[in-house]
Protein backbone atom coordinates (compact mmCIF):
# COMPACT_ATOMS: atom_id res chain seq x y z
CA UNK A 1 0.00 0.00 0.00
CA UNK A 2 2.74 2.44 -0.69
CA UNK A 3 1.52 5.85 -1.40
CA UNK A 4 4.51 6.87 -3.38
CA UNK A 5 5.18 4.34 -6.05
CA UNK A 6 8.19 5.87 -7.76
CA UNK A 7 10.29 6.23 -4.57
CA UNK A 8 14.09 6.29 -5.03
CA UNK A 9 16.09 3.48 -3.40
CA UNK A 10 17.46 4.79 -0.07
CA UNK A 11 21.06 5.96 -0.14
CA UNK A 12 23.56 6.16 2.69
CA UNK A 13 25.00 9.60 2.56
CA UNK A 14 28.73 9.38 2.07
CA UNK A 15 29.38 13.05 2.59
CA UNK A 16 30.76 12.54 6.07
CA UNK A 17 33.07 9.73 5.00
CA UNK A 18 35.91 12.20 4.62
CA UNK A 19 35.32 13.47 8.14
CA UNK A 20 35.44 10.00 9.61
CA UNK A 21 38.59 9.27 7.69
CA UNK A 22 40.06 12.55 8.90
CA UNK A 23 39.30 11.63 12.47
CA UNK A 24 41.07 8.30 12.12
CA UNK A 25 43.93 9.97 10.31
CA UNK A 26 44.41 12.46 13.12
CA UNK A 27 44.30 9.65 15.66
CA UNK A 28 47.10 7.80 13.91
CA UNK A 29 49.06 10.98 13.36
CA UNK A 30 48.97 11.70 17.06
CA UNK A 31 49.76 8.19 18.24
CA UNK A 32 52.62 7.61 15.84
CA UNK A 33 55.86 8.02 17.68
CA UNK A 34 58.60 8.56 15.22
CA UNK A 35 61.35 7.05 17.27
CA UNK A 36 64.14 9.55 17.41
CA UNK A 37 66.71 7.32 18.86
CA UNK A 38 69.82 9.29 19.52
CA UNK A 39 72.85 8.77 21.61
CA UNK A 40 76.59 8.85 21.94
CA UNK A 41 78.15 6.45 19.49
CA UNK A 42 81.21 4.54 20.57
CA UNK A 43 83.28 1.73 19.21
CA UNK A 44 84.45 -0.90 21.63
CA UNK A 45 87.93 -2.35 21.21
CA UNK A 46 87.98 -5.84 19.69
CA UNK A 47 88.32 -8.75 22.02
CA UNK A 48 91.92 -9.48 22.89
CA UNK A 49 93.47 -12.42 21.13
CA UNK A 50 94.51 -15.00 23.73
CA UNK A 51 97.40 -16.15 21.56
CA UNK A 52 98.95 -12.75 21.37
CA UNK A 53 100.38 -10.80 24.24
CA UNK A 54 98.65 -7.49 24.95
CA UNK A 55 100.12 -4.73 22.82
CA UNK A 56 102.87 -2.71 24.35
CA UNK A 57 101.93 0.81 25.20
CA UNK A 58 104.80 2.83 23.88
CA UNK A 59 103.08 6.18 23.93
CA UNK A 60 104.88 8.97 25.55
CA UNK A 61 103.23 9.62 28.88
CA UNK A 62 102.60 13.26 28.10
CA UNK A 63 100.56 12.29 25.06
CA UNK A 64 97.99 10.55 27.23
CA UNK A 65 95.29 12.60 28.89
CA UNK A 66 94.28 10.54 31.87
CA UNK A 67 90.84 10.77 33.37
CA UNK A 68 89.99 8.59 36.34
CA UNK A 69 86.65 8.39 38.07
CA UNK A 70 86.22 6.71 41.43
CA UNK A 71 83.19 5.15 43.09
CA UNK A 72 82.35 8.41 44.80
CA UNK A 73 81.98 10.11 41.43
CA UNK A 74 85.12 12.17 41.93
CA UNK A 75 87.42 12.82 39.03
CA UNK A 76 91.17 12.64 38.90
CA UNK A 77 92.49 14.28 35.77
CA UNK A 78 96.16 14.26 34.91
CA UNK A 79 96.83 13.06 38.47
CA UNK A 80 95.08 15.98 40.09
CA UNK A 81 91.65 16.13 41.69
CA UNK A 82 89.25 17.88 39.38
CA UNK A 83 86.41 20.04 40.57
CA UNK A 84 85.60 22.26 37.61
CA UNK A 85 82.57 21.46 35.50
CA UNK A 86 82.19 19.52 32.31
CA UNK A 87 82.42 22.63 30.13
CA UNK A 88 85.88 23.24 31.51
CA UNK A 89 86.82 19.61 30.94
CA UNK A 90 85.80 19.98 27.32
CA UNK A 91 88.03 23.02 26.94
CA UNK A 92 90.89 21.20 28.63
CA UNK A 93 90.60 18.25 26.27
CA UNK A 94 90.46 20.60 23.30
CA UNK A 95 93.56 22.40 24.48
CA UNK A 96 95.31 19.12 25.04
CA UNK A 97 94.49 17.75 21.59
CA UNK A 98 95.38 20.96 19.81
CA UNK A 99 98.70 21.31 21.57
CA UNK A 100 101.69 21.28 19.27
CA UNK A 101 104.44 20.78 21.84
CA UNK A 102 106.96 19.16 19.52
CA UNK A 103 105.09 18.23 16.34
CA UNK A 104 106.42 15.63 13.94
CA UNK A 105 106.25 16.03 10.16
CA UNK A 106 102.63 14.94 10.12
CA UNK A 107 101.83 17.28 12.97
CA UNK A 108 103.27 20.24 11.08
CA UNK A 109 101.17 19.29 8.06
CA UNK A 110 98.05 19.23 10.19
CA UNK A 111 98.92 22.56 11.72
CA UNK A 112 99.26 24.06 8.24
CA UNK A 113 95.91 22.64 7.20
CA UNK A 114 94.05 24.29 10.07
CA UNK A 115 92.03 27.45 9.50
CA UNK A 116 93.62 30.69 10.64
CA UNK A 117 91.32 31.18 13.64
CA UNK A 118 92.49 27.89 15.09
CA UNK A 119 96.12 28.68 14.31
CA UNK A 120 95.80 31.95 16.19
CA UNK A 121 94.43 30.16 19.22
CA UNK A 122 97.17 27.57 19.10
CA UNK A 123 99.86 30.21 18.82
CA UNK A 124 98.40 31.91 21.85
CA UNK A 125 98.45 29.04 24.29
CA UNK A 126 98.97 25.79 22.46
CA UNK A 127 102.69 25.26 22.32
CA UNK A 128 103.41 23.96 25.76
CA UNK A 129 106.25 21.48 25.89
CA UNK A 130 104.81 19.64 28.88
CA UNK A 131 101.59 18.79 27.08
CA UNK A 132 100.95 16.61 24.03
CA UNK A 133 103.30 16.58 21.02
CA UNK A 134 100.71 16.92 18.26
CA UNK A 135 97.13 15.78 17.53
CA UNK A 136 98.18 12.58 15.79
CA UNK A 137 99.74 11.31 18.99
CA UNK A 138 97.01 12.23 21.46
CA UNK A 139 95.06 9.65 23.39
CA UNK A 140 92.34 10.40 25.88
CA UNK A 141 92.23 7.65 28.44
CA UNK A 142 89.15 7.33 30.59
CA UNK A 143 88.84 4.83 33.35
CA UNK A 144 85.80 4.50 35.53
CA UNK A 145 85.50 2.35 38.62
CA UNK A 146 82.73 -0.20 38.98
CA UNK A 147 80.99 2.05 41.42
CA UNK A 148 81.05 5.14 39.23
CA UNK A 149 77.58 6.24 38.26
CA UNK A 150 76.55 5.85 34.66
CA UNK A 151 75.48 9.49 34.66
CA UNK A 152 79.02 10.71 35.30
CA UNK A 153 80.39 8.28 32.76
CA UNK A 154 78.12 9.70 30.08
CA UNK A 155 78.90 13.26 31.11
CA UNK A 156 82.63 12.72 30.77
CA UNK A 157 82.25 10.82 27.51
CA UNK A 158 80.04 13.61 26.25
CA UNK A 159 82.65 16.20 27.17
CA UNK A 160 85.43 14.31 25.38
CA UNK A 161 83.28 13.76 22.30
CA UNK A 162 82.23 17.39 22.45
CA UNK A 163 85.84 18.52 22.41
CA UNK A 164 86.61 16.42 19.34
CA UNK A 165 83.44 17.43 17.56
CA UNK A 166 84.19 21.09 18.14
CA UNK A 167 87.68 20.63 16.73
CA UNK A 168 86.37 18.81 13.67
CA UNK A 169 83.57 21.29 13.08
CA UNK A 170 85.86 24.28 13.41
CA UNK A 171 88.39 22.69 11.10
CA UNK A 172 85.94 22.52 8.20
CA UNK A 173 84.17 25.71 9.19
CA UNK A 174 80.72 24.47 10.16
CA UNK A 175 78.80 24.48 13.41
CA UNK A 176 78.81 21.51 15.75
CA UNK A 177 75.14 20.78 14.97
CA UNK A 178 75.90 20.67 11.28
CA UNK A 179 78.86 18.44 11.97
CA UNK A 180 76.76 15.99 13.95
CA UNK A 181 74.14 15.77 11.24
CA UNK A 182 76.57 15.10 8.39
CA UNK A 183 75.26 12.32 6.21
CA UNK A 184 78.04 9.90 5.39
CA UNK A 185 76.09 8.41 2.48
CA UNK A 186 76.39 11.70 0.64
CA UNK A 187 79.71 12.05 -1.18
CA UNK A 188 80.25 15.74 -0.57
CA UNK A 189 79.41 15.48 3.11
CA UNK A 190 81.45 12.35 3.52
CA UNK A 191 84.40 14.11 1.94
CA UNK A 192 84.00 16.93 4.44
CA UNK A 193 83.86 14.38 7.24
CA UNK A 194 87.03 12.69 6.08
CA UNK A 195 88.77 16.02 5.65
CA UNK A 196 87.94 17.08 9.18
CA UNK A 197 89.08 13.83 10.73
CA UNK A 198 92.21 13.41 8.66
CA UNK A 199 95.20 13.30 11.00
CA UNK A 200 93.26 13.96 14.18
CA UNK A 201 91.96 10.57 15.25
CA UNK A 202 89.28 10.41 17.89
CA UNK A 203 91.42 8.33 20.16
CA UNK A 204 89.36 7.64 23.25
CA UNK A 205 90.49 4.73 25.30
CA UNK A 206 88.00 3.34 27.77
CA UNK A 207 89.87 1.21 30.23
CA UNK A 208 88.23 -1.76 31.87
CA UNK A 209 87.44 -1.13 35.51
CA UNK A 210 89.32 -3.07 38.13
CA UNK A 211 87.52 -6.08 39.40
CA UNK B 1 34.16 43.81 -23.44
CA UNK B 2 32.40 40.69 -24.40
CA UNK B 3 35.80 39.15 -24.88
CA UNK B 4 36.23 38.92 -21.13
CA UNK B 5 32.82 37.77 -20.33
CA UNK B 6 32.98 34.65 -18.29
CA UNK B 7 31.74 31.64 -20.04
CA UNK B 8 29.12 30.37 -17.72
CA UNK B 9 29.07 26.81 -18.88
CA UNK B 10 32.45 25.82 -17.31
CA UNK B 11 32.44 24.07 -13.98
CA UNK B 12 33.55 26.36 -11.18
CA UNK B 13 33.72 23.86 -8.33
CA UNK B 14 36.57 21.53 -7.58
CA UNK B 15 35.22 18.03 -7.44
CA UNK B 16 35.54 16.69 -3.90
CA UNK B 17 34.39 13.21 -4.62
CA UNK B 18 37.94 11.87 -4.50
CA UNK B 19 38.71 13.52 -1.17
CA UNK B 20 37.77 10.51 0.96
CA UNK B 21 39.98 8.31 -1.17
CA UNK B 22 42.94 10.61 -0.70
CA UNK B 23 42.36 10.75 3.03
CA UNK B 24 42.02 6.97 3.16
CA UNK B 25 45.30 6.63 1.35
CA UNK B 26 47.01 8.80 3.95
CA UNK B 27 45.23 6.90 6.69
CA UNK B 28 46.46 3.56 5.40
CA UNK B 29 49.97 4.92 5.12
CA UNK B 30 49.98 5.94 8.77
CA UNK B 31 48.29 2.74 9.86
CA UNK B 32 50.93 0.68 8.14
CA UNK B 33 53.90 2.68 9.35
CA UNK B 34 52.75 2.99 12.95
CA UNK B 35 54.51 0.50 15.13
CA UNK B 36 52.20 -0.19 17.99
CA UNK B 37 54.03 -3.03 19.62
CA UNK B 38 57.04 -1.99 21.59
CA UNK B 39 58.84 -4.22 24.00
CA UNK B 40 57.43 -4.04 27.44
CA UNK B 41 60.18 -2.34 29.33
CA UNK B 42 60.54 -3.89 32.75
CA UNK B 43 63.27 -1.62 34.06
CA UNK B 44 63.30 2.00 35.05
CA UNK B 45 64.40 4.12 32.15
CA UNK B 46 65.52 7.60 32.83
CA UNK B 47 68.08 8.19 30.15
CA UNK B 48 71.08 10.43 30.78
CA UNK B 49 71.33 13.82 29.16
CA UNK B 50 74.07 14.65 26.72
CA UNK B 51 74.88 17.18 24.05
CA UNK B 52 76.86 15.38 21.37
CA UNK B 53 74.16 13.12 20.03
CA UNK B 54 74.33 11.16 16.84
CA UNK B 55 71.43 9.66 15.01
CA UNK B 56 71.22 6.03 14.20
CA UNK B 57 72.02 5.58 10.57
CA UNK B 58 70.03 2.47 9.84
CA UNK B 59 67.36 1.32 12.15
CA UNK B 60 67.35 -2.26 10.99
CA UNK B 61 70.87 -2.72 12.30
CA UNK B 62 70.01 -1.68 15.83
CA UNK B 63 69.22 -3.91 18.77
CA UNK B 64 68.35 -2.68 22.20
CA UNK B 65 69.68 -3.60 25.59
CA UNK B 66 67.91 -2.13 28.59
CA UNK B 67 69.66 -1.81 31.91
CA UNK B 68 68.16 -0.44 35.08
CA UNK B 69 66.49 -1.13 38.35
CA UNK B 70 63.38 -3.31 37.84
CA UNK B 71 60.10 -1.45 37.99
CA UNK B 72 58.53 -4.21 39.99
CA UNK B 73 60.83 -4.16 42.98
CA UNK B 74 58.81 -6.62 45.06
CA UNK B 75 59.11 -9.26 42.36
CA UNK B 76 62.60 -8.74 40.97
CA UNK B 77 64.47 -6.89 43.72
CA UNK B 78 66.13 -3.53 43.40
CA UNK B 79 69.45 -4.56 41.91
CA UNK B 80 69.93 -3.28 38.34
CA UNK B 81 69.13 -5.91 35.74
CA UNK B 82 69.68 -6.40 32.05
CA UNK B 83 66.68 -6.76 29.78
CA UNK B 84 66.65 -7.84 26.16
CA UNK B 85 63.47 -8.30 24.19
CA UNK B 86 60.80 -8.90 26.79
CA UNK B 87 62.67 -10.65 29.55
CA UNK B 88 65.50 -10.24 32.00
CA UNK B 89 68.67 -12.05 31.08
CA UNK B 90 71.83 -12.92 32.92
CA UNK B 91 74.88 -11.03 31.82
CA UNK B 92 76.38 -14.24 30.43
CA UNK B 93 73.38 -14.62 28.13
CA UNK B 94 73.86 -11.26 26.45
CA UNK B 95 76.17 -12.97 24.00
CA UNK B 96 73.32 -15.31 23.03
CA UNK B 97 71.03 -12.38 22.45
CA UNK B 98 73.62 -10.66 20.27
CA UNK B 99 74.08 -13.77 18.19
CA UNK B 100 70.33 -14.14 17.76
CA UNK B 101 70.11 -10.55 16.60
CA UNK B 102 73.02 -11.09 14.25
CA UNK B 103 71.32 -14.11 12.72
CA UNK B 104 68.46 -11.89 11.69
CA UNK B 105 70.77 -9.79 9.56
CA UNK B 106 72.30 -10.74 6.26
CA UNK B 107 75.86 -11.99 6.13
CA UNK B 108 77.36 -8.73 4.96
CA UNK B 109 75.70 -6.64 7.63
CA UNK B 110 76.52 -8.69 10.69
CA UNK B 111 79.56 -6.69 11.62
CA UNK B 112 77.66 -3.46 11.38
CA UNK B 113 75.20 -4.34 14.10
CA UNK B 114 74.76 -1.51 16.59
CA UNK B 115 73.79 -2.16 20.14
CA UNK B 116 71.78 0.66 21.61
CA UNK B 117 72.31 0.70 25.34
CA UNK B 118 69.38 2.21 27.14
CA UNK B 119 70.74 2.59 30.60
CA UNK B 120 69.07 4.28 33.53
CA UNK B 121 71.02 7.13 35.12
CA UNK B 122 70.91 5.47 38.52
CA UNK B 123 72.96 2.48 37.40
CA UNK B 124 76.59 2.00 38.40
CA UNK B 125 79.26 1.34 35.80
CA UNK B 126 79.97 -2.21 36.99
CA UNK B 127 77.05 -3.87 35.24
CA UNK B 128 77.47 -1.66 32.17
CA UNK B 129 81.08 -2.64 31.72
CA UNK B 130 80.22 -6.31 32.28
CA UNK B 131 77.73 -6.07 29.43
CA UNK B 132 80.33 -4.32 27.32
CA UNK B 133 82.77 -7.15 27.91
CA UNK B 134 80.11 -9.56 26.67
CA UNK B 135 79.55 -7.40 23.62
CA UNK B 136 83.25 -7.48 22.87
CA UNK B 137 83.14 -11.22 23.28
CA UNK B 138 80.23 -11.40 20.82
CA UNK B 139 82.06 -9.08 18.44
CA UNK B 140 79.33 -6.45 18.43
CA UNK B 141 81.57 -3.46 18.77
CA UNK B 142 79.35 -0.59 17.76
CA UNK B 143 77.62 0.79 20.78
CA UNK B 144 75.26 3.70 21.15
CA UNK B 145 74.65 5.09 24.60
CA UNK B 146 71.10 6.23 24.19
CA UNK B 147 70.57 9.64 25.71
CA UNK B 148 68.36 12.68 25.60
CA UNK B 149 69.43 16.02 24.30
CA UNK B 150 70.33 18.34 27.12
CA UNK B 151 68.04 21.30 27.42
CA UNK B 152 65.00 19.49 26.11
CA UNK B 153 63.31 18.49 29.29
Amino acid sequence: MPRNKNRQPPEVSSGSMADIAFLLLIFFLVTTTIANDKGIAMRLPPKPDPNEPPPEVNKNDKNIFKILANSGDQLLIEDEPYRAGMEQLKEDVKEFVLNFGSPGDEGIQIYNSLPSTMKAKINQFGKRKDSSDDPTECVISFKAARGTSYELYIEVLDAINGAYNEIYAERVGISVEEWLSLDKEDDIQNDMYERARQGIPRAISIAEPDK
Amino acid sequence: MSKFKKSSNTQQEIPTAALPDIIFMLLFFFMVTTVMRETDILVKQQLPKATQLQKIERKSLVSYIYIGEPKNVSLFGDEPKVQTNDAFVDIDDVILFVNQEKDKLSEAERDKITMSMKVDVGVKMGIVSDVQQELREANALKVLYSSIKRGED
